[in-house]
């Protein structure tokens, strides 16, 4: 934050904080919102509680960091899921490279070893007056701090004729688990010489570049063993993440831009799907509505923070929710925080090493927040990797600064793979990543 | 009443954050984010390295040579380039020190 004068900050965190300190009203006017002296703004006495809802990238990663940061902080970790699949890694089960159960987590680690309470259930609601949420199970947990990391919704009236009961034929695989499954499936059974069409959403989306390793992931396994077939994508956008490294990967594995190439590539407007005939298996796209019908077909719709967010007037306008970067607190409802896919992060990508960064930056914030301390100066990275073949990795990273246009990558650092990167190395460090931010979150 | 209510609690963040000391992010903040590709507390499960008890001028120094694209790298060249050469020596510390 080297360029980054006292004056700006003033000005940003100001401007960041006066919502979150305009909702003092609601909770009785205890102190100065963010950074408030502690103990003033715990709703008990005793040992300060801190709820997270979600068990994903961000939420798990924020109640294992406050633990290690403070363990005199007790933490509740709200997720629905017993077990959680990782959306890293779900694409390389579409390539045939891992199996499903592999890339399952389970919550063990974060009771046993970071004394994390671990409660599998649903938040249904969030009344940020009283300081408490609701459960599906019925009754409440009240919070000092509330960390929301719920992930993303789907916006299902984006395309006529796909919505959540088609989805469960026509997978979207963009939340893992029986879904990946399910395409997986519909992959492995399909003819060779058939047609798997993918349509990518619209920004912002979770995990940009995941469409496209998508792509070159059914193509590494059609290339084993339908080779005959064909991919051809359909997409809402004129452009997309790692364009160049991805072009340049389907150019040397699966010959892409010959007349053979596995991969067609059909970008906004005229790949802009409009409607999905679900009887059929037909994508209706562009001005022309030209029809593409396909053996198996992947809809990725529109996105949206998740349920719980908008449920709770946590998001704004956009459908997505405002925080203050400092502490990651919603600048709507004092005394929340909203980290991950869910939350306005600036120039950071919706990624789960994002979601994980954030979740630091929070975890630390509030641990400040509770013992009456100022938050430190943060720092964010997001590294992702994507793998175009198993032995062909790339990767895009960046350092991000609080500036006075908040969260912004520094610049001339980060960036993408150059052009005489070592593909093969990145695989192996693409592999290493998984396992680490991982055992990072639910080790 | 909610308005000036509002005015003074706007009035009293801004004064809060006024005292905030505008340092770089500490070691610790910057190696926090480390840990995503190199471990719990820079203990590694997979080919990334681990950090912890690496000295801390070898750590310092490997960062500052990625910097300057002095050191082989497929990704560590890219993001040391994010660091002041204080913020890499406090990471490096970080790291050296940690129990
Ligand atoms: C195919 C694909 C590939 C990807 N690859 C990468 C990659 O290589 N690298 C990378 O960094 N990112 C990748 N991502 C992105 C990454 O998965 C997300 O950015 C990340 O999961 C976001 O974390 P989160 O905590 O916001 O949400 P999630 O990880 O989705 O976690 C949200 C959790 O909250 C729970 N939940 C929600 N609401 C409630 C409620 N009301 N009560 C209880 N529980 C609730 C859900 O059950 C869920 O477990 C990929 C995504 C996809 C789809």
């Amino acid at each position: 934050m080297s360029e980054f004068t006292r004056r700006k900050f003033l000005k940003f965190a100001g401007a960041a904080g006066a919502a979150s300190a305009a909702g003092l009203t609601l909770s009785g006017c205890e102190g100065p919102g963010a950074g408030a002296s502690a103990k003033s703004s715990q709703a008990s006495t005793g040992p300060a509680h801190v709820v997270v809802i979600g068990g994903g990238f961000g939420g798990a990663t924020a109640a294992k960091y406050i633990r290690k940061l403070d363990p005199s902080v007790k933490v509740t970790l709200i997720e629905k899921a017993k077990t959680y699949y990782t959306c890293p890694g779900s694409n390389w089960v579409l390539g045939g490279m891992r199996t499903i159960a592999s890339i399952g987590q389970t919550y063990d680690s974060l009771a046993s070893k970071h004394g994390v309470k671990v409660v599998h259930d649903w938040v249904t609601g969030i009344d940020a007056e009283k300081r408490h949420v609701a459960l599906e199970s019925g009754g409440h947990m009240s919070y000092d701090r509330l960390i929301v990391s719920p992930g993303i919704d789907f916006k299902w009236d984006g395309i006529e004729g796909y919505n959540e009961e088609v989805s469960k034929t026509i997978p979207h695989a963009w939340k893992a688990g029986h879904q990946t499954a399910t395409l997986y499936q519909q992959l492995a059974g399909m003819r060779d010489g058939g047609t798997f069409v993918i349509c990518p959403p619209p920004n912002p989306f979770r995990c940009p570049p995941g469409p496209y390793e998508r792509v070159s992931m059914v193509a590494h396994f059609m290339k084993q063993h339908k080779p005959k077939s064909k991919i051809i994508i359909l997409d809402a956008k004129p452009k997309f993440s790692k364009q160049g490294l991805f072009t340049q990967g389907w150019k040397d594995l699966y010959g892409f831009g010959t007349d053979n190439s596995m991969i067609e590539y059909i970008p906004s407007p005229n790949g802009k799907v409009v409607r999905i005939d679900a009887k059929n298996r037909v994508a209706i796209a562009g001005d022309l509505e030209e029809e593409y019908k396909a053996d198996v077909l992947n809809v990725i719709p529109a996105q949206k923070a998740g349920w719980i967010a908008a449920h709770s007037g946590l998001t704004n306008e956009s459908g997505w929710c405002p925080v203050n970067p400092l502490t990651w607190e919603s600048t709507l409802v004092p005394h929340v925080h909203v980290i991950g896919d869910s939350s306005i992060a600036g120039k950071m990508p919706k990624s789960g090493y994002s979601a994980n960064s954030q979740a630091k930056v929070c975890a630390a914030a509030v641990v400040d927040m509770l013992a009456g301390r100022e938050p430190g100066t943060p720092s964010w990275v997001n590294t992702c990797y994507s793998l175009v073949g198993p032995n062909y990795g790339i990767s895009v990273a960046a350092v991000y600064t609080l500036s006075e246009a908040g969260v912004v990558g520094v610049k001339g650092a980060g960036g993408l793979t150059p052009a005489d990167g070592n593909r093969s190395l990145e695989a192996i460090y693409a592999d290493s990543w998984w396992t680490n931010v991982t055992d990072d979150i639910w080790g | 009443m909610t308005k000036t209510l509002a005015k003074i609690a706007l009035a009293a963040t801004a004064l809060l954050v006024a005292q905030m000391a505008l340092a770089e992010a500490g070691g610790a903040m910057i190696g926090r984010t480390c840990n995503g590709c190199h471990g719990t507390d820079g203990v590694s499960k997979g080919a990334a390295p681990s950090l912890k008890g690496l000295p801390a001028d070898y750590l310092a120094k490997a960062m500052k040579d990625f910097k300057a694209d002095a050191r082989p790298a497929t990704i560590m060249n890219r993001i040391a380039k994010g660091y002041s050469d204080a913020e890499l020596g406090a990471v490096a510390q970080y790291f050296a020190t940690m129990k």
